[in-house]
């Protein structure tokens, strides 16, 4: 099909607006890994804009040899797999039941888990609640902490129901239960959602920081969320008030930039595979009625 | 009567026999729902309440009114919800259109590797947690060493103190949110322009138009019943900012422009221990955003079936 001149201006003005999206959403990553490996003083005299001055790895020594960022990843990837495993069981126990039009009480059923989307107790009954369980600083509190997304839950029984009666039926027939229909029939057949409400839950879990904050006071619990709190927003916070432009100061902000690019890294790696799954479960949710 | 009435209970509970497996399912669940969502509830009585930790809950003092009397009339009513307000439409007016945009503009590109690459670069910010977000904001903004203020100072203009000049915030925080949120909020508007139909673009194009043509009389009408709806839930939630970066980002100078019902709400219970003003003042906002949400929710579902809750 032959282009028009119009078409044509109008294609080359649409890649150039996207390669523009695209590089106003790379340049602050790019900058960081920059950063966290160039000369500190270039750095922090403002000379690297757009490619690396100097190369050094002092800076990651220097975060490497930080010990409680390395116990706040440990945390971080307990509370994140730990965590998502009683998310999903909890989520699928939930969204299987609710899944089943014949299920009697499941509009009560429905109705009991959104209305605490519209509303929640707020945050102090709910962190005195923490207390009055005597979960506070606790390890348990963070994995019980948003145990079950309301939203994920939506989301995988309209996977559920999407499943058709007839599998179940014949099930019934051989004489399973509904235990056995889950285990055997339903979670196969959903394992693209089921991977799909996993992500959902991971990328959630290892991003929080702020109940974690408020629930722990044992700086060997912490997530690292809650360090990098400290690490990257509150020094810099000091750095720019800091008058004097020591040698310690200096190197700060590259040990900033080190610690973020330590931190972002494992998400960015995962990111590819995670991003499928994501897309696909927004157009669920948009699909369900 | 009561024989057919005895009937349907016999009924009923055939059902939850049959299904006794499911329930059982049920359980921890609702557990969750119960120790964790509903129970706190009770603690909303720490709002009537003059709450001494000591006396705990029960023991402390009842006040009626007088919490809520106290953030009424105290100097802080207006200005939380003006700019809780005032955050919100200015995302709604700058952050909520570009989104939309970005859906359009993946739409017209033809090849599709192109298309998939842009597409993946944009939703990446989506990953990276708040507290990274509010650390980029903090460093780049920085007054020495920032990178925006290279920038300024290359062009030969003073470095400015961003994150201390109350004029600065709003703008800050739409546009990180913009940059954050927007590639991935485009996901929703592009997969509804997928699912329309071809035909009408060759519709368009036969009769001579061209892409703007084709964008303006059949995407964009494609596309209106998602952004009705996405537009209603924004405005349902017009009381609700996201406090979590905003309390990363502010500072006692820019509390007049950065202040929002949230981060008061976590500044006077966790970091001044006054539960009960703190309790009140989030359950005067809950019951406000709860009027919204579920009006919004209402008229949602009396446009279109897309509503998502």
């Amino acid at each position: 099909m032959k282009l028009t001149r119009g078409q044509r201006v109008f294609t080359v003005f649409n890649f150039f607006i996207l390669l523009g999206v695209c590089l106003i959403t790379l340049y602050p990553l790019w900058y960081t890994v920059i950063a966290s490996f160039s000369d500190p003083l270039a750095v922090s005299t403002g000379r690297v804009t757009v490619l690396p001055i100097g190369f050094e790895l002092a800076s990651f020594k220097k975060v490497f040899e930080m010990d409680n960022i390395w116990t706040a990843y440990g945390n971080t990837i307990f509370y994140a797999v730990v965590g998502t495993f009683i998310n999903m069981v909890l989520t699928i126990l939930g969204a299987y039941p609710l899944s089943k039009r014949r299920l009697r009480g499941r509009k009560l059923f429905m109705l009991f888990i959104l209305i605490t989307m519209w509303f929640n107790a707020g945050m102090m009954p709910t962190f005195l609640n923490y207390q009055d369980l005597h979960l506070y600083d606790t390890r348990a509190a963070i994995l019980l902490c948003g145990a079950v997304d309301t939203f994920n839950v939506i989301l995988m029984r309209t996977f559920f129901e999407n499943v058709p009666d007839s599998m179940e039926e014949s099930a019934k027939l051989d004489g399973a239960n509904d235990w056995r229909i889950l285990i055997n029939i339903y979670l196969p057949l959903s394992v693209p959602a089921i991977a799909t409400v996993t992500m959902y839950y991971f990328v959630g879990r290892w991003n929080s920081y702020f109940w974690s904050m408020l629930l722990l006071k044992d700086q060997n619990k912490v997530p690292l969320q809650v360090l990098l709190k400290k690490l990257i927003v509150e020094v810099s916070y000091t750095v720019n008030e800091a008058v004097d432009m020591s040698a310690s100061v200096m190197t700060e902000q590259t040990i900033v930039y080190a610690t973020i690019v330590i931190a972002v890294l494992p998400m960015l790696i995962l990111y590819p595979f995670l991003q499928k799954f994501f897309v696909k479960g927004i157009m669920v949710g948009a699909i369900k009625g | 009567m009561t024989q057919t009435k005895r009937a349907s209970f016999h009924k009923a509970w055939l059902g939850i026999l049959r299904d006794k497996h499911l329930y059982l399912m049920l359980v921890p669940f609702l557990l969750y729902y119960i120790i964790f969502c509903y129970k706190p509830f009770g603690g909303l009585v720490l709002a009537f309440k003059d709450y001494k930790p000591l006396l705990g809950i029960a023991g402390s003092e009842w006040v009626g009114w007088e919490n809520f009397q106290t953030f009424f009339t105290g100097p802080y009513l207006w200005r939380l919800i003006r700019n809780t307000l005032l955050l919100n439409i200015y995302n709604l007016i700058f952050g909520f259109p570009v989104p939309i945009i970005l859906a359009l503009l993946f739409n017209e590109v033809r090849n599709s590797k192109l298309r998939t690459l842009a597409q993946t670069i944009s939703y990446m910010p989506r990953f990276i947690s708040t507290v990274v977000i509010a650390g980029l904001v903090v460093n780049f903004l920085s007054p020495s060493s920032g990178v925006i203020n290279t920038f300024i100072k290359m062009f030969g203009g003073e470095p400015i103190y961003f994150l201390t000049r109350p004029d600065f915030f709003r703008p800050i925080y739409v546009l990180q949110g913009i940059w954050a949120g927007a590639g991935f909020g485009s996901v929703i508007y592009y997969s509804s322009l997928c699912s329309i139909d071809t035909q009408l673009y060759e519709a368009v194009m036969i009769d001579g138009g061209g892409r703007w043509k084709q964008i303006w009389h059949v995407a964009l009408p494609g596309l209106l019943p998602t952004i009705a709806i996405m537009l209603i839930m924004q405005i349902g939630n017009l009381m609700n900012v996201g406090y979590e970066m905003i309390i990363l980002l502010y500072q006692p100078v820019t509390y007049e422009t950065a202040d929002v019902i949230g981060s008061y709400v976590y500044r006077l219970g966790i970091e001044q221990a006054n539960y009960s003003l703190s309790t009140a003042v989030g359950l005067f906002n809950g019951v406000i955003s709860l009027v919204l949400v579920t009006s919004s929710n209402y008229v949602s579902r009396k446009i279109g079936d897309v509503g998502i809750f």
